[in-house]
């Protein structure tokens, strides 16, 4: 019977939780980036020598609007994102080879430059990728928006849906105790010690259905960061949000979103009975 | 103690009670008869406040029922005992239990229910039942856990709503002793019923309502004659259908 409702707030929590870690991973990634945006970041080839290398750091500098450059080797590289994660830093350290490359780093001081760097490097050789952020900044600001808003609309459906299931498997339990309510008003109870045992009833199926959905999503996430963190790391130059964090982070807001919607179901499903 | 002044109740289309004005004393002992549909169980709803008047004034212990707010009406209640022709005891727990619960309710110590309930069940004439479950009672000692459950915590009116309507006439009596006796402790009480034996032999204040109005009220007799329908089989009882 509450198995029923467990279930659904469960179901409405897991994707609850999946968003969560989305937007907080692309929220991570488009922070990252952003501090970055008036950089551009040459990735080289492993074969590039540093000599080649300074060759093209000389050209870049040629380009009008570039303020700085920099030679970024690929160990420094890997010290200054250790440093950046600070606490974090030790997820780097599962890495095993080092999977950064040699880069030169292009601070531009006007944003035209960076289009014109971009449009060199592209014809260089010994050029693996370039990173310009500003486009990319754009896009995750775009997507993290989106993703926003579309999870809000969805969210409050599931929790209308949820909170409309748990009423009712507690309107069940309500009607096979009409006769023991209906004394209890006539002997003089307040609303509020009536609802008592059902308001518990409806926090309890709360408390499990987010304990449950934090389970299976610290589980899965750990799972999914163990395949794919290194992946993410060496696509977007950010760590995945670390599982720890996430899960303290999503047990607290399930906690939170379970027990209110058990607790809102609870009170509805007595709103008819307690009106006199 | 309880004043009606010029009350309406007006269901969407019947009348349930219409400019009715009545004053019943502290310490009264009050038949309420009528015929079915005659305005009994508004009245008594209208006292405890599961319904509102349309208009009037109506005071229980000098206070203004129609005024009170949802939050004050467990105050009021807690005022008022009712027992009901059904008993309505509850089934799983036991006799002491279904009298513990009136004062847990009203947030009783346990030390104090565990010396109350005994004096109360021995008072309605139960006190060797404490633990037995309904169940295992007589129609006429389950009425009295009713009655005990509905006095415990001292109420100053005791509406009992056809209290004999389910019981053989020497129980019935017996229960009616009962409630003479709780009335001369001082508690008002306001009993719905059908069955003329007992208002005839008890010679009280006899209150009949009919088509929303009160047509007689002085102490003596039943008085069927002011019945157009000779027919007054028991009803279902004032509170047969559940609190809204
Ligand atoms: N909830 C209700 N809705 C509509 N009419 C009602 C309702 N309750 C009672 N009535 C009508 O009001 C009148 C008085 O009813 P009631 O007070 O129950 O009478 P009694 O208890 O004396 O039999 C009757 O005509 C009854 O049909
Ligand atoms: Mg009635």
């Amino acid at each position: 019977m509450s198995l029923a409702s467990i279930f659904s707030i469960s179901a409405m929590l897991l994707i609850l939780g999946l968003f969560f870690i989305v937007a907080v991973n692309i929220n991570m990634a488009t922070e990252a980036a952003k501090q970055d945006y008036e950089t551009v970041q040459v990735y080289l080839q492993d074969e590039v020598t540093f000599e080649e290398a300074q060759v093209l750091i000389d050209s870049f500098k040629r380009i009008e609007g570039v303020s700085e450059t920099q030679y970024l080797d690929k160990e420094t590289a890997l010290l200054q994102w250790k440093a950046k994660w600070g606490e974090s830093g030790y997820l780097l350290d599962s890495l095993g080879n080092n999977p950064l490359p040699n880069s030169i780093l292009i601070t531009v001081s006007q944003l035209e430059a960076a289009d014109q760097v971009v449009l060199k490097a592209g014809k260089a050789q010994g050029i693996e990728d370039v990173k310009y952020y500003k486009e990319t900044v754009e896009k995750l600001l775009k997507i993290t928006n989106f993703i926003q808003i579309g999870a809000l609309i969805i969210m409050v459906f599931l929790i209308i849906v949820a909170v409309v299931v748990v009423s009712n498997t507690i309107k069940l339990t309500v009607f096979a105790r009409s006769r023991e309510i209906t004394m209890m008003k006539y002997v003089g109870a307040t609303n509020w010690f009536i609802r008592g045992p059902f308001l518990v009833e409806g926090m309890l199926i709360g408390i499990f259905s987010a304990l449950i959905s934090v389970g299976i999503i610290a589980l899965t996430y750990s799972k999914i960061s163990e395949l794919i963190g290194q992946d993410v790391f060496i696509i977007l130059s950010t760590p995945m949000v670390p599982v720890s964090f996430m899960t303290i982070n999503l047990i607290s807001i399930f906690l939170a979103v379970g027990i209110s919607i058990g607790a809102c179901g609870s009170i509805i499903s007595m709103r008819r009975f307690l009106d006199t | 103690m309880i004043r009606f002044e010029k009350v309406t109740k007006y269901y969407k289309n019947n009348v349930g009670l219409e400019n009715v004005s009545v004053h019943i004393n502290k310490g009264d002992f009050v038949f309420l008869v009528g015929p079915s549909g005659a305005g009994k169980s508004t009245f008594i709803k209208l006292i405890l406040k599961e319904i509102e008047a349309d208009s009037g004034s109506i005071l229980v212990n000098e206070k203004e029922v129609t005024s009170l707010s949802n939050r004050q009406i467990p105050i009021l209640r807690r005022s008022i005992g009712i027992v009901f022709q059904d008993f309505r005891l509850l089934p799983k727990k036991t006799v002491f239990e279904n009298v513990a619960f009136a004062m847990e309710i009203i947030h009783k110590s346990p030390r104090t229910i565990r010396r109350q309930v005994p004096q109360i069940l021995s008072l309605v004439g139960i006190a060797n039942k404490a633990s037995k479950y309904p169940d295992e009672l007589s129609a006429g000692e389950q009425q009295r856990v009713a009655i005990a459950r509905a006095i415990v915590n001292n109420p100053t009116v005791l509406i009992a709503d056809e209290p004999t309507g389910n019981l053989d006439p020497d129980t019935a009596w017996e229960i009616m002793k009962l409630l003479e006796q709780i009335n001369l402790r001082g508690t008002t009480i306001v009993m719905v019923t059908h069955a003329k034996d007992i208002v005839d032999r008890m010679n009280k204040r006899v209150i009949v309502i009919d088509k929303g109005k009160i047509v007689r009220d002085n102490v003596g007799a039943y008085g069927i004659d002011v019945f157009e329908t000779p027919s007054c089989q028991p009803e279902g009882g004032v509170f047969s259908q559940d609190v809204k």
